[in-house]
């Protein structure tokens, strides 16, 4: 075969184009690069009355930077309260004590998100702790309702 | 009493032939040995099974990727979500449309060409040629081919994809004015590396898998005429169209159920 040296690299060409689009789309598009590695962060929890449409890896935000992800949702049997466990990035480790957790929705039809407003407190929130002043998710239908319920008593 | 006879022996035919295909499978795997000794028979199967394929997978992407853009846009436009066109490209070309169409595509362009070529190798007795010289051309000619295709599949899958996304963007952001901020922002938050990307990986695999042993079963199965060729390379085609679209189904729903 005289053209083998050609084909060679053909086919090489061929994998090495493969590769990079695979990786265009690791980095590119997907969000892969945002993972978080957890030896890089911290638990904190909170609890809601109601955790609405949120889910594991929803984002949490300070003043809508994302500081870290939502990594485990659980309920308490005893108090039927939605526990939401979330990992910050350790480089966002200055959260007052009294810091707010509230669940918001980007957008009118969007992704639910954990937003947490700092408190004044001049003690930080640790590993493992709680945060204790929640708003719950807010739920369209009820809102709806309580919207036509008024509406009617007029 | 005719038609009873008549699906029971097509019935039949039909179980002897899943029957050898997975003997024939069986039978090629330890053609893994050959390939190692002797890289560049695989080297040249990917060259016809992958390179040739290079220009139908990419030229293609990227006008399913434009097309997308163009009719997503005018669907989005209506709810004001144009920013969401990226997230709805990039979702149905990693997921679905990267693997499945590249398989149906490579079904048309490598498959067909594989079943004839096998199938004219049958006819013109070179595989008992082989065998007459204590070659088994089972291992030899066959298993490359086949590696060839699974290991081509996933390449020309993230190809496509990925040329389909970049044609996305050429149309939505040059032709149709969609800002490009949130059309990347919104694409990485909700694509999913494992989730979206490596479930497209895993499928366009089995469908290389299955494409190219339905491809070169049929050439090995094929009556020894040219017209046994010629059918061949048609149920090749046809049965590979159908298996991918069925595993597709499966596989989505195993994939994508929970979530």
């Amino acid at each position: 075969m005289s053209n083998t040296y050609t084909q060679d690299t053909l086919v090489g060409f061929f994998v090495a184009c493969g590769i990079a689009a695979l990786f265009y789309m690791a980095l590119q598009v997907s969000n892969l690069s945002s993972y978080l590695d957890t030896s890089d962060t911290y638990t904190i929890t909170a609890s809601f009355d109601n955790s609405g449409g949120l889910k594991v890896k929803s984002k949490v935000s300070v003043a809508g930077v994302t500081v870290g992800r939502v990594s485990a949702i659980k309920l308490d049997k005893n108090r039927y309260e939605s526990i939401v466990e979330m990992q910050i990035e350790k480089k966002f480790n200055t959260l007052p004590t009294d810091t707010t957790a509230s669940i918001f929705t980007a957008g009118l039809l969007g992704e639910q998100y954990v937003s947490l407003e700092p408190g004044g407190s001049d003690e930080y929130l640790q590993d493992g702790d709680a945060i204790d002043i929640t708003q719950s998710a807010i739920v369209l239908e009820q809102v709806i309702g309580q919207f036509l319920f008024k509406k009617a008593s007029e | 009493m005719q038609i009873f006879q008549y699906l029971g022996a097509t019935t039949r035919s039909g179980f002897a032939k899943l029957g050898r295909a997975t003997f024939f499978l069986f039978h090629c795997l330890p053609g893994l040995i050959d390939v190692l000794q002797r890289p560049h028979l695989l080297i040249r199967q990917i060259y016809s099974v992958g390179v040739l394929s290079f220009l139908l997978i990419t030229i293609s992407g990227l006008f399913v990727g434009m097309v997308l853009a163009l009719q997503g846009y005018y669907t989005l436009s209506d709810f004001g979500a144009e920013a969401s066109l990226g997230i709805m490209i990039a979702a149905s070309l990693v997921r679905e449309l990267g693997p499945v169409v590249t398989a149906l595509l490579f079904a048309g362009r490598a498959g067909s060409a594989l079943s004839a070529e096998i199938g004219l190798m049958k006819t013109t007795e070179q595989l008992s040629g082989m065998e007459m010289m204590a070659v088994d051309p089972i291992r030899r000619v066959i298993f490359p081919r086949f590696l060839a295709g699974i290991f081509s599949m996933p390449l020309l899958a993230a190809l496509f994809s990925a040329i389909g996304i970049v044609g996305g963007y050429m149309v939505g952001i040059g032709m149709l004015g969609v800002d490009e901020g949130p059309f990347w922002s919104q694409m990485q938050a909700g694509i999913d590396f494992y989730d979206d990307v490596v479930n497209g990986f895993i499928k366009s695999l089995v469908f290389g898998f299955v494409v190219t042993w339905i491809a070169l079963f049929e050439g090995y199965d094929a009556m020894p005429t040219s017209e046994g060729i010629s059918r061949a390379t048609t149920r090749t085609v046809v049965n590979s169209a159908f298996s991918v679209l069925a595993l597709d189904f499966i596989l989505t729903a195993l994939m994508f159920g929970d979530t």
